[in-house]
């Protein structure tokens, strides 16, 4: 399964974290510091494999990508194939965010912190790949937003109207 | 859709992004976030708050927690959005409590209530958020809560809907696999669910099922197959293809499944052959999704029953992989031929250009990957190579966590396949130079072993040149500067030890580079006591040759400051060595005979020599030693407490404050004590003389106990290394009381330092065991042929062991460590119970760790006619065995020392207490057990002025 899913800039600002098991804050934070410790170190042109052992985590694997000043790394178990989980970074990082925000930058993540989480939220379920389809995605995360939009709007109708509205 | 959509913020959560963005450091960044949360805390309280600037609000605090600070105080701010009616605010609720909460915070009672009814929802964007909090907040005591709602929408008209409750049924299984174990059935049903969606979703729950019990999913076989099949026949719509691979992460699953099912079933795994051939030759290899799909069809060819056709293709694969330029495609493919080479280990072969190709490359990962799998294919033919680049990786990194790893590895390998010794002993070298401090001790008693048996060979004479080159080579290194100080120690025991055994070096050469050492690394006062002891070795040599001795004046200036030295262990060597060197030869000859460290020892272990004293003593009017367990009169267990009890009134305060830990060593020692005393009662003796005859039915009780541990090795080894601690205790005992008790105030370090090298080596002792039949599962069938001929001596020694076990009751371990006890211990009467200890301390755990592998010994030594407790002799006669080793090696006559305590100087009158002390604990180890682990547990050592000690002892 996978374990969580970080996007950090080449600071190593934390931009996006979500874990899957549940770790304390502290927890996370720390491995955040060592993952970056480890990204930053890293030359050009290599594999995107990262040695679990390098931030002590066991029975793990650390797949991360690199676009524009965001890094994406996926920690998982090894009930999941690596390339596979480089390419989830691709169908999320490229694929999706693109046809969200046209020319994803880090601040399209910091500003849409909750959609972003939505994005999440339709791909990856309890630690597991749900939905690769890119198209399948942004229909879920867009009837979302319509939806959230149109219940703002009208805030004051009633609970039956509102999820009348919905269908 | 703007990039605000649905999804918007205010201005002021911009600016504190903005803000935060741009702080220049990180506790300004912390200042910025403090202020936010001070602004947040007022704000969030306040009454009517629009639900929009609430939801704001929230998002702000999940970004503040993500920046790692404490956003706790919003929490219940979260979980009342989730109750809230409007979808924005609800989903928001959601959102929050699934990052801030974990499934058994307090406040998740709160939130059941809601998922509930959020479930039945009409609205299945509703539904989808309220199984996104389930499947992160439910924990096994309110799964029941919400498990009948989840089932119903397994059938839910909405295929996501269906997808998202299949994973939370999956993810109750995980958490508490009994609460759904009668549900389990409907991840089958939905495998054949009409969207492929959610049959995909399926293979999650399933792969986990299968991976537990693969018995019960035989029958699928046939239909994960014929879905892999439609898969990869591009029957799904095309909405499913991924880089047009035609649903890759299904592809993926299912392989692993069939990976997982068709491990050693011929059957089921002829099943396979056809879809996965299919795959490997229709999978598109130049898109990264491809190739990862290739990748699980090469684990899934090594997992399944071998087929030559399918091998071959992965091994076509695998070549691709490494020939490419992406790196990651090399790791793949070097994890893939890790893989490929336990089943066909010739295909590493024509790799192996590629696999060097990649140490050489810049990426760290992947380096470690390639050796590791180069570990994996080390053989006779290969190892000189490895291991050379092995070394030369290994002095080139900084990592110390990584360095002692491979450094390990080096020794291991070399251990195992060295071609020859001259290689081996050069190889080592190298090893100890660069990583010496970082390798572990025992790997230098190995060595010291080694050369010190030769390599198994009955060739003398091949055993002598690799002396003579090692010491050639030893004489060498010391040139060089700043050598570790695990490696100045072998240096000086080999030395010592045939320094001028083949004549080429003088003893002026050689005593004047072990002062020169001694000099260099004044410091490092293990090397100085080696080096010490190696010049009593050469000069013991040089007298039982009947050569005339120059001490040379460097080493006498050497042995004024060491007779004045703090460190008692020093003081004690140097005057061994005095007194050596004012002996005549016969009786150097006897107490330090010539390349004697692989001999056996006879032992009197009764101690009956010391009979006659003590009866004349007795008649003198003398108390009779009574031991301690008499003394205290109360059961064993309770013996413990009084123990202390006794401590505490001898040193008055001091011990009290350190009485906490104690229920703890109660709970691991008893154990196996216990257990002992059911099996044999201690008899409890009145005189002295008696109390030697008890050591006799002690040592079934004390093998008692060592084979009850034997019994519970298997288990409590899960619990990693602690578990030797009362092993550990076990040995130190009686070393530790006794040199307490003679040795004065820096004594003490000397013991602890002694006492660590000790406990360092056991571990290892265990480890290289476990790496050794790792290796051994690892190559069992591809280099069996290859190890027999060119690995010799390790087989050999192996067998030799048996055979050793079969006539002498002994191991090769025990010769270890008798061989290992002169050389740290040389005859040292103060340090008299330390050596005993060293050698049962490998003793009993070369016992352990031997016993399943050499079964034939217990049959040995029965054959061999030792009594029925086969092992427990075994232990006590070495126990003993080194004991009077070092009596013999010793001048000092126990005897005249005892009758003449004011003649022999201060370690001769300190013997006598030490002697009758430990042969009185040999009938009740518990005690000392338990007082040894009670010393460890308050980190004192008890101060040399006990007077109990004495007391008793001396009458």
């Amino acid at each position: 399964m996978i374990k969580a899913v970080m996007v950090m800039n080449t600071q190593g600002k934390p931009r996006l974290a979500k874990f899957f098991d549940y770790l304390p804050v502290e927890k996370q934070q720390e491995l955040i510091r060592r993952v970056f410790g480890v990204l930053c170190s890293r030359p050009e042109n290599v594999s995107n494999f990262i040695e679990a052992e390098l931030v002590r985590l066991q029975d793990s694997r650390l797949v991360y990508n690199h676009f524009a000043t965001l890094y994406f790394v996926v920690v998982f178990d090894s009930s999941e194939n690596e390339l596979a989980m480089l390419d989830l970074i691709q169908l999320l990082g490229q694929q999706t965010l693109e046809r969200c925000f046209k020319n994803v930058c880090e601040l399209d993540i910091v500003f849409n912190y909750s959609k972003i989480h939505t994005i999440l939220d339709e791909i990856i379920l309890g630690g597991q790949v749900l939905e690769t389809r890119s198209t399948e995605i942004m229909r879920a995360v867009e009837e979302i937003s319509k939806l959230e939009a149109a219940t703002n709007a009208i805030s004051f109708i009633p609970k039956s109207a509102s999820s009348w509205l919905s269908r | 859709m703007g990039s605000q959509g649905g999804f918007y913020q205010s201005k002021e959560f911009l600016d504190l992004v903005k803000s935060i963005g741009e702080a220049r450091s990180k506790a300004e960044e912390d200042r910025i976030v403090l202020n936010e949360i001070e602004t947040l805390k007022r704000r969030i309280s306040e009454p009517d708050i629009p639900k929009r600037k609430m939801k704001e609000y929230i998002i702000r605090l999940v970004y503040i927690e993500m920046l790692g600070h404490d956003a706790s105080f919003g929490y219940i701010h979260a979980v009342k959005m989730t109750h809230d009616d409007s979808l924005l605010v609800k989903r928001t609720g959601y959102l929050a409590v699934t990052l801030f909460l974990n499934e058994d915070h307090d406040l998740i009672i709160l939130i059941v209530n809601t998922i509930q009814k959020d479930l039945k929802s009409d609205n299945y964007l509703v539904v989808c958020a309220a199984l996104n909090a389930v499947c992160k907040l439910i924990n096994e005591e309110t799964i029941p809560a919400v498990l009948p709602q989840v089932m119903e929408l397994l059938a839910h008209p909405k295929e996501a809907v269906r997808k998202k409750a299949i994973m939370a049924l999956h993810r109750f299984y995980q958490k508490s696999p009994s609460s759904v174990s009668h549900l389990v059935s409907n991840f089958r049903k939905r495998l054949c669910d009409n969207d492929p969606g959610v049959m995909g979703a399926t293979l999650c729950p399933l792969f986990e099922l299968i991976a537990r019990d693969v018995n019960s999913y035989k029958d699928l076989v046939i239909s994960f197959v014929s879905i892999l099949k439609q898969v990869a026949e591009r029957r799904l719509s095309k909405a499913y293809d991924y880089h047009q691979m035609p649903a890759p992460f299904i592809q993926i699953k299912l392989l692993k499944i069939l990976a997982l099912l068709g491990s050693g079933d011929k059957q089921a795994s002829e099943n396979m052959y056809t879809v996965v051939g299919d795959i490997f030759r229709k999978c598109d290899s130049s898109s990264n999704i491809g190739n990862a799909v290739l990748y699980e069809c090469i684990c899934c060819v090594s997992s399944i029953y071998p087929n030559p056709k399918l091998l071959e293709s992965a091994a076509d694969v695998i070549s691709r992989f490494l020939k490419s330029d992406s790196h990651n495609l090399k790791y793949m493919g070097i994890d893939a031929l890790g893989r490929l080479i336990k089943i066909s280990p010739e295909i590493a072969e024509q790799h192996q250009l590629a696999v060097i190709d990649c140490l050489e490359d810049p990426d760290d990962t992947l380096k470690r990957k390639t050796f590791e799998l180069l570990y994996k294919m080390t053989k006779s033919t290969n190892v000189e190579v490895i291991v050379d680049r092995m070394i030369d990786y290994m002095i080139s990194i900084n990592d110390n966590h990584y360095k002692t790893e491979i450094a390990s590895r080096c020794v291991e390998l070399a251990e195992q396949f060295a071609p020859s010794n001259q290689w081996f002993i050069q190889t080592m070298n190298r090893v100890f130079e660069h990583a010496g401090d970082l390798v572990n001790i025992k790997v230098a008693h190995n060595l010291m072993r080694l050369i010190a048996e030769g390599f198994g060979e009955d060739d003398d004479n091949a055993d002598t040149k690799l002396r003579s080159s090692a010491v050639e080579s030893y004489l060498r290194i010391l040139g060089e500067p700043k050598l570790p100080s695990v490696f100045l120690q072998v240096i000086c025991w080999v030395l010592g030890e045939y320094g001028t055994a083949d004549g080429m070096f003088s003893a002026s050469d050689i005593t004047g580079k072990l002062c020169d050492v001694a000099e260099a690394y004044s410091n490092d006062e293990t090397v100085k006591a080696y080096a010490t002891t190696a010049l009593m070795k050469i000069y013991a040599f040089e007298i039982a040759a009947r050569r005339k001795v120059d001490m040379l004046p460097e080493c006498q200036s050497l042995m004024e400051e060491l007779l004045a030295s703090h460190s008692t262990d020093l003081q004690q060597r140097a005057y061994e060595l005095q007194a050596v060197i004012g002996l005549d030869a016969h009786a150097v000859a006897c107490i330090m005979p010539s390349d004697a460290s692989c001999e056996d020892i006879e032992v009197d272990r009764d101690l009956s020599f010391l009979n006659d004293y003590i009866q004349e003593a007795i008649e003198k009017g003398a108390q009779p030693y009574i031991p301690e367990s008499e003394r205290s009169g109360m059961l064993n267990i309770s013996n413990f407490r009084n123990q202390d009890h006794h401590e505490a009134s001898s040193h008055g305060l001091r011990f009290e404050a350190y009485e906490l830990p104690k229920p703890a060593v109660q709970s691991r020692i008893p154990q196996t004590l216990i257990a002992s005393t059911e099996i044999v009662p201690v008899p409890e003796p009145m005189y002295p003389r008696e109390s030697y005859q008890t050591t006799m039915p002690s040592i079934p009780s004390d093998a008692g106990s060592a084979e009850l541990k034997l019994r519970l090795e298997g288990v409590q080894k899960k619990w990693g290394r602690s578990t030797y601690t009362p092993a550990t205790s076990t040995s130190n005992s009686t070393s530790q009381k006794t040199v307490n008790g003679t040795s004065q105030g820096d004594g003490a370090s000397t013991v602890s330092s002694m006492r660590e090298t000790y406990d360092s080596r056991k571990p290892q002792v265990e480890v290289s065991h476990e790496k050794q039949k790792l290796a051994a599962s690892l190559f069992g069938g591809s280099s069996k042929t290859e190890k027999s001929p060119a690995t010799g001596h390790k087989a050999a020694k192996a067998s030799s062991h048996v055979v050793e076990k079969s006539h002498v009751p002994k191991s090769s371990l025990e010769v270890a460590s008798e061989k290992a006890t002169p050389a740290q211990q040389p005859p040292d009467l103060l340090d008299l119970g330390e050596p005993t200890a060293t050698s049962t301390a490998l003793q009993l755990d070369p016992f352990k760790q031997l016993e399943g592998l050499l079964d034939a010994t217990e049959v040995a030594s029965a054959v061999n006619g030792a009594p029925a407790a086969s092992r427990s002799p075994d232990i006590m006669a070495l126990y003993a065995d080194t004991a009077a080793g070092i009596h013999n090696k010793n001048d000092a006559d126990l005897l005249s020392g005892l009758s003449n305590p004011s003649v022999t100087n201060m370690p001769g009158t300190t013997a006598m207490p030490q002697v009758t002390q430990s042969s009185s604990k040999g009938p009740n180890p518990k005690d000392s057990l338990e007082k040894d682990a009670l010393v460890r547990q308050m980190g004192v050592n008890p101060s040399s002025q006990n007077p109990n000690l004495f007391k008793d002892l001396l009458g």
